[in-house]
C-alpha cells in the first residue's frame, strides 16, 4: 500500500513538473489588460470596445475591475511590475495621478485629432470616454397614482412634502454642490459660493435638514439596491446604474435631472508601461466616434466626441445625462478646484458625519 | 593509613578525563543552544525580513517628508534659517523661483504642490499657476517677492511660506500631528485643529469602545458555548464545533451582506417580530451600532470559543467533582475552582478577538452608520484613494502605539506566561 501511495504521488509530481516546464505555444496573441469599475459599466465596455476591438486589431482584451483606489496604479508605477495598461479613471485620478507622475503623457498623434473631442474632454494624461451625471432618484412604486412626485433638487431636502430616508454617497463631492442648489444657489454659481466659509457652512447647515433620515452609500451598485429593498425613498445615484436597473431588472424607478452634475470618465495609461503603444492603439480605437455611439446601446452614458452625438438614435439619446431636457438645470463637476480643496473638504465632512 | 572513603572525582571515575565537569557541561549546553538558535535563524530571518522589516518602513512613511527636498531643494535648504516673523528675505525667495522654474520643466511641480495642500487647502493650484507664470529668470532677487506677489495675493501671507518651511525637512511631525488633530501654526507652536475638523482622536476613542463592547459581548456568549463543547463527548462536541466554524468558512463580505438583508427595515428580522407582533413599527437595526456591534460579533465569536474550548478541555472534571466533595456548591465550585483555571484561554481569546476588532473597518462601513467609523477606515482610505500614506502610516503609528501600551499593562497586571492560546 505504501509503495502504491508513493509511486502515485511521484507521478503526479513528475505530470505537474513536466506540464510546467512544457515549452509555451508558438503563437501568443498580443492581449492587454482594461481596467474598469465593474457591473454593467464595465460588460457595456465589453461589448462596444473590447469585442469589436479583438475583431479589429486581434488583440484580447483582458478585464479587470478596482474601484478606485489609486494605490494600485502607484504600486504598479513604483515596483515597475505592471497589471494594467489602461484604466478607466474619474477626473480626480487624473489630476492627482498626473501631479504624482503615475500617468503616461498621452500622445494625441496617436490618438485622434484634438477637435474631434467635446470640450473639456482631453487632459495630457488622459482622455475622455464617457460622460456621466450624478442624479437623484425615487422608487416610483411609493407613490400612489395622483400623488405629488419630487421633480426638483429642492425635493431631495423636503422631509415634510416627502418624508422617508434618503441615500446619498459617503463624500463630500457632489453632495455640497447640490445641497447649495436645493437652497436655492443658481447652478452657476454654485462654486463661487462653495468657495467660501460661509458658502460651506451653507452646504452642511441644508444638509444638517435631512442628516437624521441619510443613509450613505460607496459603491455605485448600492443606490438602486436600497431602492429596490425600500430602505430609502430617494437616493442619489450614477445614472447609468438607475437606468440600467430601470431596462434590465425592470423597476419603477424615476431619475430627477434636476441639480444632476456632469462628470467625464477617463482613459489612463501608467507611467512607464512597457506595452504603452498597444495602450495607445485601444485607448485610439476607443476615442472613434462610431465605437463611442455604440457603447450609449448599452449604457446610459454620454459618448466624448462630437460626432458620436450625432450618431445615436434618439430614442436613446434622450436618457443620455447631455440630453438637453436634462440639463436644464445642471452643473459641471470642477476637478481642478476639488483638487484643491478635496482633503480639506473630507476631513470637515468626515468630522461633521462623526457629530 | 585507614582507607578514607571518599567519593573520586567524577572525572576520574569517568576514564581519567582532566577537563573539569563544568566546562564540559557548559559546552554541551553552548552546543545545545546554538543548535537551537540555528534551527531557529532561518524562521526568525525570513520573518524579519518580510513581516517586521516592511512594516517599520511603512510606519516610517509617517515622518518621511520627502517631496520639498526632491522638488524644490534649495528652498527647502534655504529657508530652514529663516525664523517665520517677517516674510522671507529675497535669496529665499529667489531659490524658491529658481527650483519652481527647473520643476516646471521637470513637470514635478505637482508633488510638492500636493504635500503643500495637505497644510493648506488651495496651495496645489496656486503652486502650478505660478509655475506657469514665472517672473522672467532675469529679474532681480529683491523684485521677485513683489513679482510674485501680483501673481497671487498669498504670496503675501506669511502663512503660504511657513506652511514651506514646516514643509521642508527630510522628516517632519505634520502626519503625527495631524493623526491626533492638531498642528502647528505660524511660529512652530503646537495648536489643536478646530473642533469641527477634529475626527481622529474621536475616532481612536470610538474604535477602542466598539472593540471593547465586542469583546465583551463575544465573551459573553463565547464562554458559554465553549463550557458546553468541552464538557460533551467527543463525537458530539466536534459536530457542534463544525457549527462554530462555519462562518470561518465563508467570505467576510458575503457574511457582512448576510447581516444586511437579515437587518434591514424590510428585512427577515423585521419581518418576523411585526409578524409575531413583537414590535409595532419596524425597529432601525441597521445602519447604526446595533448593526455594527451584531455583525462584528458574529465575525468575531468563533476567535473567542476557539481558545477558551482547548483551555477548557484541559481542565480535569475530577476538579469540579473534588470542590463539591468539599462542601461546595455548583456556583462556588464554578467560581473558585473552574474559572481561575479556564482565565488563561479567556485572557488569550479576549485579547485576539479585541486586536482583530481594533482593525476592522469594512463590516462597520457596511453596516454601520455615519457615527461608527473606526479608525481602520481612514487608514484605508488614505492608503487606497487619496494616496496619502504619510497619514496612513501617522493613523496606524497612533493606533499601534496604543495597542502596544495596552498590552504592556496587560502584561503587567496578568502576565503573558499566564495567556494559554491552546
Amino acid at each position: 500500500m505504501p509503495h502504491a501511495l508513493v509511486l502515485a504521488v511521484l507521478v503526479v509530481a513528475v505530470v505537474t513538473t513536466g506540464g510546467l516546464l512544457a515549452p509555451a505555444p508558438a503563437i501568443a496573441q498580443d492581449s492587454i489588460t482594461v481596467t474598469s469599475w465593474g457591473g454593467a459599466y464595465s460588460e457595456s465596455q465589453r461589448k462596444a470596445y473590447y469585442e469589436p476591438f479583438l475583431q479589429k486589431t486581434k488583440i484580447r482584451v483582458l478585464e479587470d475591475e478596482w474601484g478606485g483606489d489609486m494605490a494600485q496604479i502607484r504600486a504598479q508605477v513604483q515596483t515597475g511590475k505592471y497589471k494594467w495598461h489602461v484604466v478607466d479613471v474619474e477626473t480626480d485620478h487624473v489630476l492627482a495621478g498626473c501631479d504624482e507622475g503615475l500617468l503616461e503623457r498621452l500622445d494625441y498623434k496617436a490618438i485622434g485629432p484634438m477637435d474631434q473631442f467635446l470640450e473639456g474632454t482631453t487632459h495630457e494624461c488622459g482622455v475622455a470616454t464617457i460622460s456621466w451625471s450624478t442624479i437623484y432618484a425615487y422608487n416610483a412604486d411609493l407613490y400612489a397614482a395622483g400623488a405629488p412626485r419630487p421633480t426638483v433638487a429642492a425635493d431631495f431636502f423636503d422631509l415634510k412634502k416627502f418624508p422617508g430616508k434618503r441615500g446619498m454617497w459617503k463624500s463630500p463631492k457632489h453632495n455640497l454642490e447640490f445641497a447649495l442648489v436645493a437652497d436655492g444657489v443658481p447652478v452657476k454659481d454654485v462654486y463661487e459660493v462653495l468657495k467660501t466659509a460661509d458658502g460651506v457652512a451653507r452646504a452642511f447647515r441644508k444638509l444638517d435638514t435631512i442628516k437624521s433620515q441619510l443613509v450613505w452609500w460607496e459603491a455605485g451598485a448600492q443606490p438602486p439596491q436600497m431602492l429596490a429593498d425600500k430602505v430609502v425613498v430617494m437616493s442619489t445615484a450614477w445614472n447609468g446604474r438607475i437606468y440600467n436597473a430601470v431596462v434590465k431588472d425592470k423597476k419603477n424607478f424615476v431619475i430627477v435631472w434636476d441639480g444632476q452634475s456632469l462628470d467625464y470618465d477617463w482613459f489612463v495609461i501608467p507611467k512607464g508601461h512597457p506595452q504603452k503603444d498597444l495602450a495607445l492603439k485601444f485607448i485610439a480605437f476607443a476615442s472613434t466616434p462610431e465605437v463611442q455611439a455604440n457603447q450609449s446601446k448599452y449604457i446610459s452614458y454620454g459618448p466624448t466626441t462630437k460626432k458620436a452625438l450625432t450618431l445615436i438614435s434618439p430614442a436613446i439619446l434622450k436618457d443620455l445625462p447631455t440630453a438637453p431636457a436634462n440639463t436644464k438645470n445642471h452643473f459641471r463637476v470642477n476637478a481642478k478646484w476639488w483638487a484643491d480643496r478635496r482633503e480639506e473638504l473630507t476631513e470637515k465632512f468626515n468630522a461633521w458625519l462623526a457629530k | 593509613m585507614p582507607t578514607v572513603l571518599r567519593p573520586a572525582p567524577l572525572a576520574e571515575a569517568l576514564g581519567g578525563d582532566t577537563v573539569p565537569l563544568q566546562r564540559q557541561v557548559r559546552r554541551v549546553e553552548a552546543r545545545r543552544t546554538l543548535r537551537a538558535v540555528g534551527l531557529v535563524l532561518p524562521a526568525f530571518a525570513f520573518l524579519f525580513v518580510s513581516f517586521v522589516v516592511p512594516i517599520l518602513s511603512l510606519l516610517s512613511l509617517s515622518v518621511q517628508n520627502p517631496e520639498l527636498p526632491e522638488v524644490l531643494p534649495r528652498t527647502a535648504a534655504a529657508i530652514r534659517a529663516w525664523d517665520a516673523s517677517a516674510l522671507p528675505s529675497p535669496e529665499i525667495v529667489a531659490a524658491f523661483v529658481a527650483d519652481l522654474r527647473d520643476a516646471d520643466r521637470a513637470k514635478t511641480v505637482g508633488r510638492a504642490g500636493k504635500r503643500l495642500n495637505y497644510d493648506i487647502s488651495g496651495f496645489r493650484s496656486l503652486m502650478l499657476q505660478t509655475a506657469r507664470d514665472l517672473p522672467p529668470p532675469e529679474t532681480p532677487a529683491p523684485r521677485l517677492l513683489e513679482k510674485l506677489r501680483a501673481l497671487d495675493e498669498r504670496w503675501g501671507d506669511i502663512r503660504y511660506w511657513a506652511a514651506i518651511k514646516r514643509a521642508a525637512g527630510p522628516v517632519t511631525d505634520f502626519y503625527l500631528l495631524a493623526a491626533l488633530d492638531r498642528r502647528r501654526d505660524v511660529r512652530g507652536h503646537v495648536v489643536q485643529v478646530p473642533t469641527g475638523d477634529a475626527i481622529y482622536v474621536n475616532a481612536l476613542g470610538r474604535t477602542f469602545g466598539i472593540s471593547f463592547v465586542v469583546t465583551v459581548v463575544c465573551l459573553v456568549l463565547g464562554y458559554p458555548i465553549a463550557y458546553l463543547l468541552a464538557g460533551l463527548p467527543t463525537r458530539v462536541s466536534n459536530f457542534l464545533m463544525i457549527l462554530v466554524l462555519l462562518p470561518f468558512w465563508t467570505s467576510l463580505l458575503v457574511r457582512t451582506t448576510a447581516w444586511i438583508v437579515l437587518l434591514q427595515p424590510e428585512g427577515l428580522l423585521n419581518d418576523l417580530a411585526v409578524f409575531l407582533g413583537l414590535f409595532r413599527a419596524r425597529v432601525p437595526l441597521i445602519y447604526n451600532r446595533t448593526g455594527v456591534y451584531v455583525a462584528m460579533v458574529h465575525i468575531l465569536l468563533p476567535f473567542m470559543v476557539l481558545p477558551m474550548y482547548s483551555v477548557m478541555k484541559g481542565i480535569s472534571p475530577s476538579h469540579m467533582r473534588a470542590a463539591a466533595s468539599l462542601g461546595a456548591g455548583p456556583l462556588l465550585a464554578f467560581w473558585k475552582v473552574y474559572l481561575p483555571q479556564s482565565m488563561p484561554g479567556v485572557a488569550a481569546g479576549s485579547l485576539l478577538v479585541f486586536i482583530l476588532a481594533l482593525g476592522y473597518y469594512i463590516t462597520p462601513a457596511l453596516v454601520g452608520g455615519a457615527s461608527d467609523q473606526m479608525l481602520s477606515y481612514f487608514v484605508a482610505f488614505f492608503t487606497n484613494q487619496t494616496l496619502n500614506w504619510g497619514m496612513a502610516a501617522a493613523l496606524s503609528v497612533i493606533l499601534l502605539t496604543v495597542v502596544l501600551v495596552m498590552f504592556a499593562i496587560f502584561h503587567r497586571v496578568v502576565g503573558i506566561d499566564r495567556l494559554k492560546l491552546g
